[in-house]
């Protein structure tokens, strides 16, 4: 193996994966460059938006930030793998039917902090759901929709049929 | 209906340009001035580093015309002989390791003899610091309606007023970048960008090419607001010199900090208004003068302060209006496109100073607006004469109303008596934004769309306009699916490819979905023409019709075309700046009610109420989100996007430092429309993305100013700018006591 490089076994959305990557890559890197999930978006890479937001153990983290040596054996989460056999995870839904996502750029990081926000509260308030998405910067929204669609996602996953409301959809003054 | 490119967006699978896979691409980065002015001595490459493994490139490798191409051809693509301002680019380099070239970038020196800067545009400049005329003044604009001077003379008040508004960073969440590539004698350059044709025209220039030899695509685009219009030119040439001097692909993406430091911003502006006012409260004559920092090279400036100018006197009437407005030349980076281009500065001026009009004169500050609204019939400062049935002034009426004006103003005179600390204030403002280019600008433009019928029935629109966020492909797929009555799903949207798509204009001024929507539906209309169908054919009618006409002609094309006229009535004067400035308007009040904390100073927008009229609501999801958004951006202009400069380079160029809104920043913001049909745009709609940057700095700052009683004129109004103000009002108010 030539020097600078390392030998990692990751797993990534439930698989096993052997990389060998530049030692001084951080995760963002590994999962861009030699996984080829490019779904994780570059925004900063000082750990100062959100943008490449992925889970370990199902806590967000911040993957500009990452070294990889240091998460063999956790349970490392992309975009990728948000959808199941199932197909879209509800927070996908629920963003895709109240328009939460325009540019696209900042909304994988988006959706992993929410996912990990309702796996653990399966019933935010607001408060909650701001709180728990502070660290991720959208420059399009405003981030109301974003809100609203974490919100319809956990109603809709604590059961029940839930639609989005009129005031989701259109705006209500 | 939802975003058609939703889904790819939501799952990862949507491709943006540092996505793009590339075999054998080499990784490009520039080397820039460290001097905001003067002449290039030596250019040192560390000797320590083996160069010949990289490709390198300076302003001897630009085969055509040193020059980026956009309204005048003053900024070269690199560098020659002296710099004009920090940051500017002089040498590029390219490796097939990013960590490589990253840290090569770093290893070559440009050194500089410095001369005198012109950096403060408040001031005139030293006769050292003149780089342009004899004043460094790159365009002057005039509008003159009525006789100023002698209504002041007559006024029964006169009040003036100076506002200042600062530089604000894009922050779209995707960085700029660039790839390139030649192909059987073919450049490609495709990338985040804004205009397909701007790069085009600027690349037949720079690199010496035909017009087939070149073809720009773009890349999905994370997010432009105006900063992916003028830029990606330089970036895109940049990537095509190390392309096609390596042969192989390049691929330049800027990481946070260099985007920042060296990209466009919005223009720094001072607005002073003289106001004469009579004795029943109504405006008889606005003098307004208006300068913006242009920064270090022409780019847009002339338009940008034409759009500012335009605007500036805001959505009233008034008989005698003289606005005179400069940009000026600068060493800063060049301050560029914007969302509202011009207009936020003046409309914060303007709405500022109204309410210190209505309180000089004794007014209240939403009657002193009612009053002299402007209504159908009267005409603009240009002397455009509106009449588009918009009733502006119950627009202020439902925003009052939403937002409980009367009943928090009784709130806030509570709170301020029983607590010691926190003061709440309710603002307002009013505003216009005229969509689509200015002037005859459409027209110059001559924009063409075609929609083509394909072989298995669906209709592909083929545009140069672009989506980054806002909604093209999905407003265009809705316009053409209404108008030949097909299901969305038999609606396709070509990518914007120079080589496939005809030039439709760029994606900038609010025209997407008005000018060049309207245009989808003429092409529509052709193309039903071309099949010898008249207009009630639809749906399935149609699809069948496409089908067999191509079973006949195996192999032909089937377009229809359209090409731009102004709607009927519509002139306009350059000569003058007379006329009819903007086909259509979006008019809008927006009101926030702020709370300070006088131990902290940090004012927060508790309830924000934007109420505002477009003409038909194409999407009210898609719409709602470019209002919340653009409301967003308004308020992190208004308290806390700060650029700060030393020695002409932005000093803050980190988000920890330039600080955007995050969701804890943001109140709910509340927005309705009002729809009254516009019969120029498709389906009755006119323009709406860069209304809603217009209103939120003015009506946040007109609340704090009740809130606590003092009078802010200049944004971003910090907590630091907001402790001065209050210790000044204390400290006078000591004096008389």
């Amino acid at each position: 193996m030539q020097p600078g490089l390392v030998q990692l076994t990751l797993t990534v959305n439930g698989e096993r994966r052997a990389v060998t990557a530049p030692l001084h890559h951080t995760l963002l890197e590994v999962l861009r460059e030699e996984l080829g999930l490019t779904g994780t978006k570059h925004g900063c890479e000082l750990g100062e938006c959100g943008t490449c937001t992925v889970l370990v153990d199902g806590r967000p983290v911040l993957s500009c930030l990452e070294i990889p040596a240091a998460l063999e054996g956790r349970e490392i989460t992309t975009i990728e793998g948000m959808e199941s056999a199932a197909g879209l995870h509800p927070l996908q839904q629920a963003f895709a039917e109240l328009g939460a996502a325009q540019c696209g750029y900042c909304t994988p990081g988006f959706l992993l902090a929410g996912k990990a926000l309702i796996d653990e509260k399966p019933a935010p308030n607001r408060a909650e759901i701001v709180e728990a998405l502070g660290g991720n910067l959208c420059r399009c929204t405003g981030y109301l929709k974003i809100y609203e669609a974490v919100e319809l996602a956990a109603a809709r996953m604590r059961g029940g049929r839930v639609e989005a409301t009129p005031e989701a959809l259109y705006g209500g003054a | 209906m939802e975003r058609i490119e939703g889904i790819a967006k939501l799952t990862g699978a949507e491709r943006y340009v540092d996505d793009l896979p590339a075999e054998g691409a080499l990784w490009g980065m520039t080397v820039r001035s460290p001097a905001p002015r003067g002449r290039i001595r030596e250019v040192r490459f560390d000797p320590s580093v083996d160069w010949s493994r990289f490709v390198v490139v300076d302003h001897r490798d630009v085969p055509g015309a040193n020059e980026v191409l956009l309204i005048e051809p003053d900024q070269p693509v690199l560098a020659t002989d002296r710099v004009r301002h920090v940051h500017e680019p002089v040498v590029l380099l390219a490796h097939p390791s990013r960590d490589a070239v990253r840290q090569a970038a770093r290893a070559v020196e440009v050194v500089v003899g410095p001369e005198e800067p012109y950096l403060d545009f408040a001031l005139p400049p030293r006769p050292a610091q003149i780089q342009r005329g004899d004043d460094n003044v790159m365009k002057r604009i005039e509008v003159r309606k009525g006789d100023v001077e002698a209504a002041l003379a007559r006024a029964a008040r006169i009040v003036e007023g100076e506002y200042r508004t600062g530089a604000q960073e894009h922050v779209y969440i995707e960085t700029q970048g660039m790839l390139a590539w030649e192909d059987a004698g073919v450049l490609f350059i495709k990338g985040s960008l804004q205009c397909p044709y701007y790069v085009h025209k600027a690349a037949l220039r720079a690199l010496g090419r035909d017009a087939d030899a070149v073809r720009i695509v773009q890349a999905p685009t994370g997010g432009g607001f105006g900063g992916k219009e003028e830029y990606p030119s330089m970036i895109g040439l940049h990537a095509a010199l190390l392309a096609l001097k390596a042969g192989r692909p390049v691929k330049i993406v800027y990481d946070r900090g260099e985007d920042m430091e060296a990209t466009t911003k919005r223009h720094p502006a001072i607005v002073r208004h003289r106001t004469g006012v009579n004795a029943d409260g109504r405006l008889i004559a606005q003098d307004i003068d208006v300068r913006m920092d242009g920064g270090a090279y022409v780019t847009l400036s002339p338009v940008v302060l034409s759009r500012g100018v335009i605007h500036a006197a805001g959505p009233y009437s008034c008989d005698n209006v003289r606005i005179v407005g400069h940009a000026v030349m600068t060493n800063s980076p060049p301050h560029g496109a914007f969302r509202g281009f011009g207009a936020p500065q003046t409309h914060f001026a303007n709405e500022r100073h109204m309410d210190v009009v209505a309180a000089t004169v004794g007014m209240d500050a939403i009657e002193f607006r009612r009053r002299n609204m402007i209504g159908d019939g009267d005409s603009t400062a240009t002397g455009q004469v509106i009449a588009d049935g918009v009733d502006r002034a119950a627009l202020l009426g439902r925003a009052v109303e939403l937002s409980g004006w009367r009943e928090k103003e009784a709130a806030h005179a509570r709170l301020a008596r029983s607590d010691p600390w926190i003061r709440r204030g309710m603002g307002v403002a009013c505003f216009h934004h005229g969509a689509g280019f200015t002037g005859g600008g459409e027209v110059m433009l001559a924009s063409r769309l075609d929609v083509a019928g394909l072989p298995d029935g669906r209709v592909e629109v083929r545009s140069a306009n672009i989506e980054m966020g806002q909604g093209t492909l999905t407003i265009f797929t809705q316009i053409a699916s209404a108008r030949l009555g097909l299901d969305p799903s038999m609606v396709t949207i070509a990518e914007a490819d120079t080589g496939r798509v005809p030039n439709s204009g760029p994606t900038v001024a609010s025209r997407t979905a008005m000018v060049v929507g309207r245009l989808v539906e003429e092409a529509c209309d052709e193309l039903r023409a071309r099949l010898g169908l008249g207009p009630d054919v639809v749906g399935d009618s149609l699809t069948q019709a496409l089908v067999r006409w191509h079973a006949e002609r195996p192999g032909a094309e089937l377009v229809g075309e359209a090409k731009y006229e102004p709607p009927p009535g519509v002139r306009w004067d350059d000569e003058s700046y007379t006329g009819d400035a903007y086909a259509a308007y979006g008019w809008a009040a927006y009101v926030a009610e702020v709370e300070v904390d006088l131990r902290t100073y940090a004012a927060r927008v508790i309830d924000f109420v934007a109420v505002q009229d477009v003409g038909t609501v194409l999407n009210p999801t898609l719409a709602r989100g470019q209002v919340q958004g653009g409301v967003a951006q308004g308020i992190g202009w208004a308290l806390m996007e700060e650029c700060r400069w030393k020695d002409g380079a932005m000093e803050n160029a980190e988000l920890t430092n330039y600080i955007i809104p995050t969701s804890d920043d943001l109140p709910p913001l509340r927005v309705h429309f009002e729809e009254t049909p516009w019969p120029g745009g498709p389906l009755g709609a006119k323009g709406l993305g860069e209304l809603p940057i217009d209103g939120p700095a003015p009506a946040v700052v007109n609340a704090i100013a009740r809130a606590v009683g003092v009078d802010p004129r200049e944004i971003p109004l910090t907590p630091e700018r907001l402790m001065a103000l209050i210790e000044d009002d204390r400290a006078r108010h000591a004096r008389i006591a």
